[in-house]
């Protein structure tokens, strides 16, 4: 019972089941974290708006992103990914989500900021709805751990909306 | 040689019963391992609860060698969620994050599209011919949680299998060699 083996193995169960308790309590504790995130989205311009072949319809928008989410990190955060959605409804589909536009925050320090973009991803529908119709802009964010469970929430902003006529 | 000769002996010495009884427990010990994992299939409703992250598509979030835990619910799938999905035709699954939805609004069925978040370009070069979305049945879970590193030991005995064999075959040998 006392051999070289039989202590080796004791060593190694016993230092497994430490290291699974212990990213068990670090997944924990970030539900003591309590965000409070704020963000802010304008479209300075609808560069165009066109009609493809195919028929579907495709804008592509330039926009400011600024936004703080300094509070979403915890000692246990690797990153934040976010991203900017637009998120519209038409008589063909009850809901679609087009991302426009990511990011991936790696530290604290880089996620109170402010941004001038336009669309990274191409906004295409699935099929011509989008004359005249009102769309919200959802910023989401997706906490990844060092270890353990992920989270993720959004802020929507409402009000945006396409033109009545293709530019 | 006395070591080799010690090795002989107690192979020819051992009793049936001994090693009946060693059988048993190592049946026991399989069994129950797959017992755990046909359970997690069932909390999780997912077929494969636990898999390997294989590629550095979803990197820095997720590096070769990490594993992640599945869910599937009956929750519609919405943009930004990480999915693990397999594409006819191909055996590996891929974990890749949601970046556009069109769900219907008579069947309630969804389309969509993923893309990896180390990758320029959206997931459409690795759907089949002509697919250009993906349906909900291709889904196999959603990522919900993860644990970095763990997930090396598959990834070394699925591309070096001589250490697959090697490892059972020391097993073998301990367990027909114990004295106990």
């Amino acid at each position: 019972m006392h051999s070289f083996w039989y202590r080796l193995n004791g060593l190694l169960t016993f230092s497994v089941t430490i290291l699974a308790i212990m990213c068990a309590i670090a997944s924990l504790s970030d539900n003591l974290n309590t965000p409070s995130p704020s963000a802010e989205i304008q479209v300075m311009n609808i560069n165009w708006f066109q009609k493809q072949p195919q028929g579907n319809d495709e804008v592509s928008l330039t926009m400011n992103i600024s936004a703080d989410l300094q509070s979403l990190f915890t000692w246990n955060t690797k990153q934040l990914f976010i991203f900017v959605a637009a998120e519209y409804e038409t008589p063909k589909n009850s809901l679609n989500q087009v991302s426009l536009w990511d990011a991936i925050i790696p530290a604290k320090e880089h996620a109170k900021f402010w941004i001038h973009t336009s669309n990274k991803y191409r906004f295409v529908d699935q099929g011509n709805y989008l004359r005249g119709k009102e769309f919200n802009l959802t910023l989401h964010w997706h906490v990844m751990p060092k270890t353990g469970k992920m989270f993720a929430d959004k802020i929507v902003l409402t009000g945006y909306s396409f033109p009545e006529e293709y530019r | 040689m006395g070591w080799i000769g010690d090795t002989l002996d107690s192979v020819k010495s051992i009793q049936i019963r001994q090693l009946l009884t060693q059988a048993v427990s190592l049946g026991m010990i399989v069994t129950s391992a797959l017992i755990i994992w046909k359970g997690l299939m069932c909390v999780t409703g997912s077929e494969s609860p636990v898999v390997v992250v294989l590629s550095g598509s979803m990197e820095p979030g997720f590096k070769r060698g990490d594993i992640l835990f599945l869910h599937m619910s009956k929750d519609p799938i919405r943009a930004g969620e990480i999915v693990v999905f397999n594409i006819d035709g191909r055996e590996i699954p891929i974990v890749h994050r949601v970046i556009k939805v069109h769900e219907r609004q008579d069947t309630g069925e969804v389309d969509v599209l993923t893309k990896g978040d180390n990758n320029y370009g959206d997931d459409r070069l690795l759907y089949a011919q002509g697919q250009l979305y993906l349906q909900r049945h291709h889904i196999m879970g959603r990522a919900v949680g993860f644990l970095p590193y763990v997930g090396w030991v598959t990834i070394i005995m699925t591309e070096k299998p001589i250490i697959k064999y090697i490892l059972i075959g020391a097993l073998g040998l301990l367990v027909i060699t114990s004295k106990d």
